[in-house]
């Protein structure tokens, strides 16, 4: 056997466990792990915060499904990290942090660089470890990588401390399955339940999907799409479920919720059956629970048992990895017609395209929306689109139509403004042939856009795309309606955006008009580096339809429909797309 | 209402505040809360009484199971179990008062376990219902301190329980309370 340092064995286990890159930043307790990386093949991306390493292992992990990982020093470089730690947590998504830590010795003796690490990211991690002697490292580093992929999928940090990293030790890698006895992310429920909710489906007239992140996480596409197509049952998506199975597709009505088309939202109203498949009943996606779908029985399938009746009470409970339980159920699931049903929804849809956005008239304005369907245009719907949080955000889930899964990248759960730019570079890592997008208001992208280096310096191409309104949109909208347009804090002044990614060694771009925006983008796609694009917007444009925090979900405020159409700056039906 | 929970956890430094951190996180309010060593090496068991009710408890349930370092979770409030609390009681007592105490440690099964000039300590173990009666007949005199080690539980029954329950409930309880979640625990 090998003797390696307690650096070497991390390097060794991350080769082991498939790594190619990694997200990082130095720092004294981790010098000796950096020191040891010249000696692996591992890509070391240099972040210029910690908390965008967290967000770039994030994307990568979105948009590869495998494990992200991000390393940093002790004391600030870890708790920078917090913010992307959390945002992981609260969307599910496998990453692997990896701190530096004080001296064993000096632990608790407040020294320099020294943070309690294990207790800050206790509640926003899926599980963590404080290693302090050298020979434990192997194992802590695999345990985490399978906690972190497997079951419910989440944020794992192992905090090492510098004579750990120092020390020397025999190697050993315990080929194999990992066994930790207290985690077992296979629990069942017992098999009767699958017959009560065989019995539901069967029975149900009015039944509807609810297509969830899990849907994705499991990769259970064909086993939804077979269930929605033999019982004919139409699927409504959160916003992490985009994706997860194709916008074109005949039965899947678009994303419900706060921001959701009005008529799938009447249509969870007035379901009798609900199938909630991967997903949490967030808030965002219920509004007020007292009135939520009274009428609906409910089948909620999760793989995280603590899911179920949380927020909604429901009738037959799964628990399991998604597609396993899709795959015992099919089997029972009866050819139905619902096509009432269905007919119902469709006809409800109905003033959907006069409240569109596309049909506003032309104020010599540029609208985000039109915007966000010029970009899903131009790409043909391929590109992987990164957004950030806010206004763009909903846009994007409304206009960008995602066919593929993993295409839409977005912090969900957590909200997290500057996600957008960092997990953008770590979806290019995953998936250096794709075309990437950032879509981000000028806020959140103000908050991270110091990124902008670490792409010049790993000559990543990316286009992004600033949807700049000079406002925290989404706040100011809020302001609008439920605070009498008192825009306190919320007009906002940005940096010459062009000149700022010049300043970078990038290229920038302004874009005012809806007739100059074809070409630009093309030029942009086109153009071998990246190019930031500040698309200027109009500045009080809202998010329609909406449903006010806490709301009965089907009282939205609507889009006010307007009576003429006029012509805007451009007629994209006419527009030549490349393929 | 009062639910007790039972869990059995790896005997690994920082588990306790994991479980207590979660109870916080979640919103719930600790009773009390006992840890101790268990007759299987590296497995310490914790007794957690938690203000809730019926659904409350079984989120609590699920939720420490998402622990890694957790190994079993019972809710033993409706169940057939044996409650324990050990309370030591000082008194300030004057050389008059002695026999009025002793009589009453005599009813209550208690024991009187040191005796200064002024002052003795008595110890009760027993029921929640029990020992909060003896402190309240205590009163009578001076109490000078309290200390309670917090409850303590034990299904009755020979049968061995698993430490590793590969299904769980993910149903409420049909009357709201914890009965039946475990049972299907129980199942190895």
């Amino acid at each position: 056997m090998t003797k390696l340092t307690g650096a070497q064995m991390i390097w060794e286990c991350l080769t082991l466990e498939g790594v190619e890159v990694v997200f990082g930043y130095p720092g004294g307790a981790i010098l000796p792990t950096y020191d040891a990386m010249l000696g692996y093949k591992i890509h070391h991306v240099l972040v210029r915060h910690e908390q965008g390493a967290t967000h770039m292992a994030d994307g990568y992990a979105r948009a590869s499904g495998k494990v992200g990982v991000a390393i940093a020093t002790s004391g600030p470089g870890a708790t920078n990290m917090v913010t992307g730690i959390a945002t992981a947590m609260m969307d599910s998504v496998p990453i692997v942090c990896i701190t530096g830590q004080v001296g064993s010795k000096a632990i608790g003796s407040d020294a320099f660089q020294e943070t309690d690490v294990t207790g800050v990211t206790l509640p926003i991690t899926k599980h963590n470890y404080l290693v302090t002697r050298t020979e434990d490292i192997p194992r802590a580093i695999k345990e985490a990588f399978f906690i972190a992929r497997s079951g419910r999928q989440g944020p794992v940090l192992v905090d090492i401390t510098k004579d750990a990293q120092q020390g020397s030790a025999e190697f050993v890698w315990e080929h194999g399955p990992v066994r930790l006895p207290g985690y077992r992310p296979d629990l069942r429920t017992l098999p009767g339940e699958l017959e009560r909710a065989l019995q539901l489906i069967n029975n149900a007239e009015r039944p509807l999907i609810l297509a969830g992140h899990g849907i994705i996480s499991a990769g259970a596409r064909a086993q939804v799409l077979e269930f929605a197509e033999r019982a004919q049952v139409p699927i409504a998506t959160t916003l992490l479920g985009i994706g997860g199975i194709p916008a074109s597709h005949g039965l899947n009505l678009g994303m419900m919720g706060m921001h959701g088309e009005a008529y799938v939202n009447s249509a969870i109203q007035q379901a009798d059956l609900l199938l909630a498949f991967g997903m949490r009943f967030d808030d965002r996606v219920t509004g007020n629970l007292k009135t939520y779908a009274v009428n609906a029985r409910k089948i909620h399938i999760d793989i995280d048992s603590s899911e179920l009746n949380k927020n909604v009470r429901v009738d037959v409970g799964l628990v399991g990895d998604l597609r396993d339980v899709l795959q015992e159920l099919l089997p029972g699931v009866q050819s139905a017609d619902h096509s009432a049903w269905l007919d119902h929804i469709d006809s409800m849809k109905g003033d959907v395209a006069v409240r569109d956005i596309q049909s506003l008239p032309d104020t010599g304005h540029l609208y985000a929306a039109h915007v966000i369907n010029d970009i899903w245009r131009l790409t043909n719907g391929n590109a992987i689109v990164v957004t950030d949080v806010g206004q763009h955000q909903m846009w994007e889930a409304q206009y960008y139509k995602h066919d593929h899964e993993r295409t839409l990248i977005t912090s969900g759960g957590l909200g997290t403004m500057g996600f957008a730019l960092p997990a953008a570079i770590g979806a290019k890592f995953a998936c250096p042939d794709r075309e990437v997008w950032v879509v981000a208001g000028d806020g959140g992208f103000q908050m991270t856009m110091a990124e902008l280096a670490t792409i010049k310096q790993e000559k990543i191409k990316l286009n992004i795309a600033i949807i700049n309104n000079f406002y925290l949109g989404m706040v100011r909208q809020w302001q609008e309606f439920f605070y009498e347009k008192r825009y306190a804090a919320t007009p906002l002044l940005g940096p010459d955006f062009v000149k700022l990614a010049e300043a970078f060694g990038l290229r920038g771009m302004r874009i005012k008009q809806r007739a100059e925006l074809q070409g630009l983008v093309e030029e942009a796609r086109a153009d071998s580096g990246t190019v930031v694009i500040d698309f200027q917007v109009e500045q009080e444009d809202s998010v329609f339809p909406m449903v006010p925090a806490g709301a009965d979900l089907d009282k939205m405020i609507r889009r006010p429909a307007r009576d003429v159409m006029i012509e805007t700056g451009a007629d994209p039906d006419e527009w030549e797309l490349g393929a | 209402m009062a639910h007790t929970l039972i869990a059995y956890v790896e005997d690994k430094p920082g588990v306790l505040n994991r479980v207590a951190s979660l109870f916080r996180r979640r919103a719930f309010n600790i009773v009390s809360l006992t840890v101790g060593r268990t007759e299987q090496a590296g497995v310490s068991r914790m007794t957690i009484v938690v203000d809730t009710d019926g659904p409350g408890a079984r989120r609590a349930e699920a939720n420490l199971y998402k622990l890694v370092n957790v190994l079993r979770v019972d809710d033993v409030t409706n169940k057939p179990a044996v409650v324990r609390e050990l309370v030591l009681v000082k008194v300030g007592v004057t050389a008059e008062q002695r026999t009025a105490v002793l009589q009453l440690v005599n009813v209550f099964r208690a024991r009187v376990v040191d005796i200064s000039a002024e002052a003795m300590i008595t110890e009760i173990t027993g029921s929640q219902d029990k020992v909060e009666s003896f402190i309240e007949t205590m009163r009578a005199f001076h109490i000078i301190s309290v200390a309670r080690t917090g409850l303590i539980a034990m299904v009755r029954g020979g049968s061995k329980i698993s430490a590793n329950p590969p299904l769980v409930a993910a149903q409420l309880p049909e009357d709201g309370a914890a009965e039946g979640t475990s049972e299907l625990s129980m199942s190895v």
